[in-house]
C-alpha cells in the first residue's frame, strides 16, 4: 500500500492537523511501509470469525437517570482551565467566516 | 541501606517501629531526585513541598495510631494519570498547563491510603513509544546505563523505581508500557486484567486495551498495590465487578506441581537476542528445579500478527479518543485565522511526531473503503489471539516468557524507524489484545550490567496465579 503525499495531505486535514512539508514527506514514506506490513494480516483465514470489540463481555452498563449534585468548587477549577473565557463563558472563534459586503 | 531504597513492606515496618519519620522518607527521595533527575529525566514535575506537607501530616497521624497502609510512602504517576491540583501534561506540550480538579480512581485510592505524592513521571506522550523517546520533555535514560533507554512507554515511572526516586510508582500499560520498562530498568511491573482496575481520570489511549497497574521494587509490594487499587468504580463502565482477590495471602501459596507453558513463539523471534534468551531460560531451570515445576512445552501460532493487530486497533482508538484534544477547552491554544485554523495548528504544535503518526494511521484505518480491510480484519485475528490464549489455559496454569527480545537499546537507535521501534513489543502485546494479566520480573542481568525480564503471563482475572509465582522466583537468587 503506497500512500501518497497527497493522500498525507487529505488525512491531516480530516485529522486536523498542521503538517509542515518535511513531515508530510516523512509520513507518506514510514506509513506506506506501516501499511505494507499489515498487509501480512491477509495470510490468516479469518472466516465465521468474529470481531473482537471489547474483552470483559459486560453488556449494557447503565446507572440511574438521576442528577447528581455537582461540585461547585470543582467547577470553578474546570473553568480555570478553559483557554480563553469571558466570565463564565468558554470563548472560541467563529465557526463561520463573516460575509463581506 | 539508605530510606529510599526501602520496599512498601521494608518502609511500613520501619514507620510503624519509629525507625524513621515519613518525613525523613520522603526528604531521602527528594534528595535523590534533585541530585539524579536532572540526568535521568524520570520526572516532569516534582512536588516537594506538598510531598513535605503530606509526610509531616502522616506522621502525626502515624503519632496518633491512626495509619492505613500506605501512610506516609512516597510514590511517584505517570504524568498520562490525572492528580488533583498537580500539571498533568501526558507529556505534550498541548496539556503543557494542563491542572486537573480530580484525581484519577486509583490514585485517590491509593492517596485515600496516606501515600506522599513526589511528582508526575515522564512517559512517550499518550503511551505513543516504547522507548520513552517520544515524550516533548525529553527522552529518560536508563538508570543502569545513560546511554541506553529507560524503555516506554511509563519509562520515568520505571527509572524513578530503579534509581530510587520514590519507592513505588503507579502508570499504564495499553500494550505493554508497565512490563516492558520494567524489564528494561530491572524493576517488578505488573498489567493487570482489562477491567480489573478504574480507569478513570487516565489519559485515554486505546480504550479496548488500556488498563492502569503499580510499578514497584518486589512482587509483594505489587500485590498489597492491587488490593488497594482494583474493584469496581461507578465512573468506569468498562469495570468487573468481580471482588478482589487478598493478593497479599494467594502470594504465599505452595506452588510446587504448578503447570508453566513455555509457548515455543516467544523463544525463536527474529532478532531475539541470545544472552537475553539463555538468562531467562536458566532462570526458568532453576525454578523448576526449586520448586519442581512441571514444564510443558506449548504454541501460541498467532502471536506473530499481535504486532499488526495492535499496531491497526491502537492507533485506530487513539486517533477517536484524541480528538477531545482541540485546543477549545483546555489544554494550550494556538492562534488561528477561524476554527479549523486554531483546531490544525493547536494539533499541529502540541503533539510530538509519534502521537501525530498514529493519528494519521487510525484515521486512514478506519476511513470508509479501508475499515474492512485494516480495523475489521484486526479485530478478527485479535479474537484468534485471544483463542491462543484460551486453549492454552485448559492445560497449564501460567506461562513464561522473556519480557523482551532484548536489554535496553542506544537512545536514537531505532527513533526514525517508527516499524523497528513497534517490533519491539512483540513479547508483551499478545496479552495486551487479550486483556489477560501479565507481570515482569528481573531473570539477571547481561555481562554489560543491563538488566533482563521474565514476563508471566495468567488467565483473566488471575492476577494472583501470576503474583504467585513471580513472588517465589523472586525469592530465588538472580
Amino acid at each position: 500500500m503506497k500512500l501518497e503525499r497527497k493522500d498525507i495531505e487529505d488525512l491531516a486535514k480530516l485529522a486536523r492537523l498542521d503538517l509542515t512539508e518535511e513531515e508530510k514527506n516523512r509520513y507518506a514514506e514510514q506509513l506506506s511501509v506501516i501499511f505494507e506490513y499489515f498487509e501480512m494480516l491477509g495470510e490468516v483465514d479469518t472466516e465465521n470469525i468474529p470481531e473482537t470489540c471489547q474483552v470483559t463481555g459486560l453488556l449494557d452498563v447503565t446507572r440511574p437517570d438521576i442528577a447528581y449534585q455537582q461540585d461547585t468548587d470543582k467547577l470553578e477549577k474546570l473553568m480555570a482551565c478553559f483557554p480563553e473565557r469571558q466570565a463564565r463563558l468558554l470563548k472560541v472563534k467563529a465557526v463561520f467566516k463573516k460575509q463581506s459586503n | 541501606m539508605n530510606l529510599n531504597e526501602l520496599t512498601i513492606v521494608q518502609a511500613q515496618e520501619g514507620l510503624k517501629n519509629k525507625a524513621f519519620s515519613s518525613l525523613e522518607l520522603t526528604e531521602a527521595c527528594v534528595s535523590q531526585i534533585e541530585k539524579r533527575n536532572p540526568e535521568i529525566n524520570a520526572y516532569i514535575t516534582v512536588t516537594a513541598d506538598l510531598a513535605r506537607a503530606e509526610a509531616q501530616k502522616a506522621d502525626e497521624l502515624i503519632a496518633s495510631g491512626k495509619q492505613n497502609t500506605l501512610t506516609g510512602i512516597p510514590f511517584s504517576v505517570k504524568d498520562a494519570i490525572c492528580t488533583a491540583g498537580v500539571r498533568s501534561t501526558g507529556s505534550a506540550k498541548i496539556l503543557d498547563n494542563y491542572i486537573p480538579p480530580y484525581d484519577a480512581t486509583v490514585i485517590k485510592n491509593i492517596r485515600d491510603q496516606g501515600a506522599v505524592l513526589l511528582g508526575k513521571n515522564n512517559c512517550d506522550a499518550f503511551g505513543h513509544g516504547a522507548s520513552n523517546e517520544n515524550s516533548m520533555y525529553g527522552a529518560v535514560k536508563n538508570p543502569h546505563d545513560m546511554s541506553k533507554v529507560a524503555g516506554g512507554s511509563s519509562g520515568g515511572s520505571a527509572a524513578a523505581v530503579a534509581d530510587h526516586q520514590c519507592i513505588f510508582s503507579i502508570a499504564e500499560d495499553t500494550g505493554g508500557s508497565i512490563r516492558y520498562p520494567a524489564a528494561l530498568c530491572g524493576i517488578v511491573g505488573l498489567r493487570p486484567s482489562y477491567g480489573r482496575n478504574s480507569r478513570f481520570g487516565i489519559m485515554p489511549m486505546a480504550s479496548s486495551l488500556d488498563t492502569v497497574g503499580p510499578m514497584a521494587k518486589s512482587v509483594e509490594d505489587i500485590a498489597l498495590l492491587m488490593e488497594i487499587m482494583a474493584g469496581p468504580d461507578p465512573k468506569d463502565a468498562t469495570g468487573v465487578q468481580n471482588a478482589v482477590p487478598k493478593y497479599t495471602e494467594e502470594l504465599k501459596k505452595d506452588i510446587r506441581r504448578l503447570k508453566v507453558g513455555i509457548p515455543k513463539e516467544y523463544f525463536e523471534v527474529d532478532g531475539m537476542d541470545a544472552e537475553t534468551k539463555q538468562i531467562v531460560w536458566s532462570k526458568i531451570e532453576s525454578l523448576q528445579k526449586e520448586y519442581d515445576l512441571e514444564l510443558v512445552n506449548v504454541s501460541l501460532p498467532h502471536t506473530k500478527y499481535s504486532i499488526p493487530v495492535y499496531y491497526i486497533v491502537v492507533p485506530s482508538e487513539d486517533s477517536s479518543n484524541l480528538g477531545r484534544l482541540d485546543g477549545i477547552r483546555y489544554g494550550a491554544r494556538a492562534e488561528g485565522e477561524d476554527l479549523y485554523d486554531v483546531y490544525a495548528k493547536t494539533r499541529g504544535k502540541g503533539f510530538p511526531e509519534e502521537v501525530k503518526r498514529r493519528i494519521m494511521i487510525g484515521t486512514y484505518a478506519l476511513s470508509a473503503g479501508y475499515y474492512d480491510a485494516y480495523y475489521r480484519k484486526a479485530q478478527k485475528v485479535r479474537t484468534l489471539i485471544i483463542r491462543d490464549f484460551e486453549n492454552v489455559f485448559n492445560s497449564v496454569d501460567v506461562l513464561i516468557t522473556p519480557t523482551s527480545p532484548t536489554p535496553a537499546f542506544a537512545i536514537g537507535e531505532k527513533i526514525n524507524d517508527p516499524l523497528a521501534m513497534y517490533l519491539a513489543d512483540i513479547f508483551v502485546g499478545p496479552a495486551a489484545v487479550s486483556g489477560i494479566p501479565g507481570l515482569s520480573i528481573p531473570a539477571g542481568k547481561t555481562k554489560t550490567g543491563l538488566p533482563v525480564g521474565l514476563q508471566i503471563l495468567g488467565p483473566r482475572l488471575k492476577e494472583e496465579k501470576v503474583l504467585n509465582l513471580g513472588y517465589w522466583a523472586e525469592k530465588l537468587k538472580l
